[in-house]
């Protein structure tokens, strides 16, 4: 779906996340000249063309107890990326997964999981799980536990100019 | 507004209503699209409005919450990538900072390895985004990894949160 100008001021103003109103929709629709109806129709549309994944409550694991937080990484045969890829997300303990490109030497990786989990032993024991389960045995992998969290927000697609109209909706008015 | 004294918060069941575990467990995907979002939820979960807008403050101030939004498909709208740099003990923190004040970092960690500063960067177009990028390298000094993303497995169904006395009801 291409996502036209109007789509994309909406999702703008939706990135800080919805005013915690009584009427938030009509809130986020006078910050970009849209009625509330249309907005509940665009959100509605773009969650079906699939450019909206999730529209809902956005937890932290970290602050819910998940304090031990992990990127899994494996380096792969290319061939057999894909079709791992979508056996491993299916696990109930990734909550995301993806491919990207390598860089090797330095980086030869190219399949991506995060797993969370109340402590390290409960994570690695979900990584000799995958291992098992999928026959990543005597693939290349990490697992890189985070640390500090320097920056941590919602996802930001647009121009600063059109970042602010989000801001504005979302703490002007709440 | 409730004032509820700042502590350290925690997963145990406990610390929550039933109704505000509802709230933060069954409500990642799909908020209703009607109008009155929040009456519509309290209808759901047994009380009012304002309990619900009351909670999901608390929960905000608390760090919980992050926000009541949307998650995006990757490269449906915008550029975005991974970026990963090996930087020195003594300059992390010093770095770190330049990395998260530019406006298009969103999330920005330290993890265990050798390349030990990680972040998503996203911008208009891909223009901007290798412009940022250069931009970061320029202003630290440090070279980074560009580790753009070839496909997406997961669908994001949201986060099943494990309550700690659920956990034992359950076992």
């Amino acid at each position: 779906m291409d996502v036209s100008e109007r789509d994309r001021r909406l999702i703008g103003a939706l990135q800080a996340g919805l005013p915690l109103v009584r009427r938030p929709y009509a809130v986020i629709g006078e910050a970009v000249d849209m009625s509330e109806s249309e907005v509940l129709r665009r959100i509605a549309a773009l969650r079906d063309a699939g450019v909206i994944r999730r529209f809902g409550v956005i937890v932290r694991h970290h602050e819910l107890g998940y304090r031990a937080n992990a990127m899994m990484v494996w380096a792969v045969p290319e061939h057999q990326v894909d079709s791992l890829g979508e056996r491993v997300a299916e696990s109930p303990q990734v909550t995301l997964c993806y491919r990207r490109r390598p860089a090797p030497p330095q980086w030869p990786y190219n399949l991506y999981c995060m797993v969370h989990g109340r402590d390290r032993e409960t994570v690695l024991a979900v990584r000799d799980e995958l291992v098992a389960r999928h026959g990543l045995e005597g693939m290349e992998h990490r697992v890189l536990f985070s640390g500090r969290r320097f920056k941590q927000r919602g996802a930001r697609y647009l121009a600063p100019k059109q970042e602010a109209i989000g801001r504005e909706a979302n703490h002007g008015r709440a | 507004m409730t004032p509820r004294p700042q502590q350290e918060p925690t997963c145990h069941g406990e610390d929550y209503a039933p109704f505000e575990r509802a709230l933060l467990n069954d409500y990642q995907h799909e908020l209703p699209l009607v109008p009155r979002p929040f009456a519509a939820i309290g209808e759901q979960l047994g009380v009012s409005e304002q309990a619900v807008l009351e909670a999901l403050q608390r929960f905000r101030e608390q760090g919980v919450l992050s926000r009541v939004g949307a998650t995006l498909k990757p490269g449906a709208v915008g550029a975005a990538t991974l970026a990963a740099m090996g930087i020195p003990e003594r300059d992390l923190e010093q770095v770190a900072a330049i990395v998260s004040a530019r406006p298009e970092v969103n999330h920005n960690y330290e993890r265990e390895h050798e390349l030990n500063l990680w972040f998503v960067a996203m911008a208009a177009d891909d223009a901007a985004l290798r412009a940022a990028l250069t931009a970061i390298e320029n202003e630290t000094g440090y070279p980074l990894l560009d580790l753009r993303l070839v496909c997406d497995y997961h669908l994001d169904l949201g986060f099943d949160i494990q309550w700690t006395s659920a956990n034992e009801t359950d076992a």
